[in-house]
């Protein structure tokens, strides 16, 4: 200060930009996730997953080598009794492992009574929050790239066939939508970290959510498209209509969003991911896969879906955050 | 009294939590250097009235200024120069000591290389050197505490703002910690400090101000105070025999009548509020002044012996207790009149 009085700047918001500090947090995150034992435990749940099902597969395939332009894709989807294909797995595995990363990251700096400390240090409240998610984020999309490494690798070497440049873009597409699908129960489990006070009970708390979507929410929708669409008189109509409510109202499970648009960007032959009527389907030549650009705009839709509803939750628990008083 | 060395001034500041009104109007000043006590009992709104200070909490009304900065508005210079003690003071048990103290230097915008520098010194200047490669886990309560001052210290804060520094420490910590406090306060670091030890800490204090149901009712230096509230009181403690008794009397009389003697002739001194027998042979006196040589002279002159004379200066424990006291009654009466 130049001057000798004591002068308040006018209030015009906060100074400083929100996200100093940031990296010094997802470093910090990223640095305590790789080494916990709690994330040891998934990532040898995914290989062993990883490796029993893409095992499984490449015997199946072996037989169909040089009929299929996508083998190497299917490896992901091919399923061997009694074992699911690797992407069902996924399914679960990845709710799991994101939950795992994220319901402690509040209520545990409270448990501990660093948040104090911490928000005592020249950094807003914004970077904390943003800089755990981040971590998470990096922790859950390096652990699955690894284990997309692996299953490729292992592929080439047990089948013997080079990947084309479309299976490895298609393949890559997986990989992100994996991981924006991590990024909801990511932020859920964030969310859940401010709301309860106890880790066991947050870790529950989104537990619950992702039973529901997986388990009930199907179930829920098949009902409430009866309900809401009778089928009154067998007509055509009114079965379309009841079969597009119960797709929509499934698709608010982030489940059902991510296996349709796995399924989409895996299985090139896939055309629609709604219910087709014969006349959309004149002119088409049928088993033909359709090109990348055309699968991917089938998916787009849920790759919004996906990123939307993770934001939509970040925000819930950047409010629920800013609110929280600090000693409690 | 120039503004640049005033470090903290608030006005009016105050904290309602729906309908609980946790700070009540609150005028405080801190200047340079100094070490000032923000004294009361738990739930009195010590904590409260720190988180505002760092812009922690939104105060509800009033304004803040610390270090010529407004906290709610500009919380990341503020907090840049000034260091928090939390009450609940926590720490990443697994990790070491140094990772601690990387993870707040990092927080702080230190590079690597002068956040080791700072740490290596911050943790020599705490006696943790030694451990500074050692989990937190290992760490005894005074070590933790230590600890986190050199988390403190490692910004090179110019105010230092600690919540209950003292306490959980057994008395050997908490005096050691206490010298650390003065060591810092020559260092020219201004310290604010909230506890309700009060005898711990009027020790290390310049000033004090007492608070009391988000109130603060009391400020200035603990003799202040002790004239304030105590009307000026010098307490002196006196042990003398009574005057030898006439061969009249029974031995047990003789102890009171000539104990009665030495309060009379006590009494008639000048300056005297009032004197006390509180054991046989002790005697205590309350003056307006230090009357040791005038109450030694009235003892000798009644014939008494004088074994000893001690002055006791009154302590911010009593000067609480007294004020409280007062006040009970003041609000007691306050309620049967209405």
């Amino acid at each position: 200060m130049t001057n000798t009085t004591v002068q308040v700047e006018p209030a015009r918001g906060r100074q400083g930009s929100p996200w100093t500090g940031l990296w010094a947090v997802v470093g910090k995150e990223m640095a305590d996730h790789l080494t916990s034992s709690r994330m040891l435990i998934l990532e040898l749940l995914t290989l062993l997953t990883a490796s029993g099902t893409v095992f499984a597969a490449a015997q199946n395939l072996r037989e169909t080598i040089g009929r299929d332009r996508f083998l190497l894709l299917r490896l992901f989807t091919t399923a061997r009794e009694p074992l699911p294909a690797f992407v069902g797995f996924l399914g679960f595995l990845v709710p799991l492992i994101a939950i795992a990363l994220a319901f402690d990251a509040v209520n545990g700096e409270f448990n501990r009574r660093t948040m104090s400390r911490l928000l005592a240090q020249p950094i807003y409240r914004d970077a904390l929050l943003l800089g755990k998610f981040l971590a998470g984020l990096f922790t859950l999309a390096l652990v699955l790239t690894t284990i997309w490494l692996l299953i490729v690798g292992i592929g080439i070497v047990s089948l013997g066939v080079p990947p084309s440049g479309e299976e490895v873009a298609r393949g890559l597409f997986f990989l992100l939508l994996t991981v924006a699908y991590g990024g909801i129960w990511l932020s859920l489990g964030m969310v859940a970290s401010v709301l309860f006070r106890q880790p066991a009970t947050a870790a529950l708390a989104s537990i619950a959510v992702w039973l529901f979507f997986m388990v009930f929410w199907g179930i829920i929708a098949q009902m409430a498209a009866l309900a809401l669409r009778p089928v009154r008189l067998g007509l055509a109509e009114e079965i379309l209509a009841q079969a597009k409510l119960e797709l929509l109202l499934g698709r608010f499970s982030p489940n059902t969003l991510y296996s349709e648009a796995i399924l989409a960007v895996l299985k090139p032959s896939i055309r629609s991911l709604g219910p087709v009527l014969p006349i959309q389907l004149q002119g088409a030549v049928f088993g033909s896969p359709l090109p990348l650009d055309q699968s991917l705009a089938l998916i787009w839709p849920h790759l919004t879906g996906l990123s939307a509803a993770t934001i939509l939750l970040f925000a819930l628990g950047y409010v629920l955050f800013q609110r929280k008083e600090i000693r409690a | 009294m120039r503004a640049n060395d005033v470090v903290l001034v608030s006005q009016g500041l105050t904290k309602a939590y729906d309908g609980f009104v946790a700070v009540d109007q609150l005028d405080v000043t801190v200047r340079r250097g100094e070490v000032f006590g923000l004294l009361g009992p738990n739930g009195a709104g010590k904590t409260t009235t720190i988180l505002m200070l760092l812009g922690l909490t939104e105060p509800t009304s009033g304004s803040v200024c610390v270090l010529g900065l407004d906290p709610a508005r500009q919380p990341l210079s503020v907090k840049a120069q000034v260091g928090y003690l939390p009450e609940r003071l926590g720490f990443y048990e697994g990790l070491t000591a140094y990772e601690n103290l990387i993870y707040t230097a990092k927080l702080n915008g230190l590079n690597r290389d002068g956040a080791e520098h700072r740490i290596d010194r911050a943790l020599r200047e705490m006696g943790l050197d030694g451990a500074a490669h050692q989990r937190v886990r290992t760490f005894s309560r005074g070590m933790r505490q230590r600890l986190g001052l050199a988390d403190v210290l490692l910004k090179e804060p110019r105010l230092v703002i600690m919540d209950e520094p003292t306490q959980g420490l057994d008395p050997h910590a908490a005096r050691e910690f206490l010298d650390v406090i003065r060591r810092l306060r020559s260092e020219g670091i201004t310290i604010l400090l909230a506890s309700h030890h009060l005898h711990q800490v009027q020790a290390v204090c310049d000033r004090v101000g007492l608070f009391h149901r988000g109130r603060m009712v009391l400020e200035g230096t603990v003799e202040a105070l002790a004239r304030q509230v105590l009307g000026g009181a010098y307490r002196i403690r006196i042990r003398a025999d009574g005057p030898t008794a006439s061969p009249a009397q029974e031995p047990w009389e003789t102890s009171r009548n000539g104990g009665n003697a030495l309060i009379d002739s006590l009494r008639k001194l000048d300056g005297v509020v009032d004197v006390r027998r509180v054991a046989p042979q002790i005697y205590e006196l309350e003056a307006k002044a230090d009357l040791r040589p005038e109450a030694a002279r009235a003892v000798v002159g009644a014939g008494g012996e004088l074994l000893s004379l001690d002055i006791e200066a009154p302590g911010l424990d009593e000067i609480y207790t007294h004020y409280f006291d007062q006040e009970e009654v003041a609000h007691d009466e306050h309620h049967r009149a209405s």
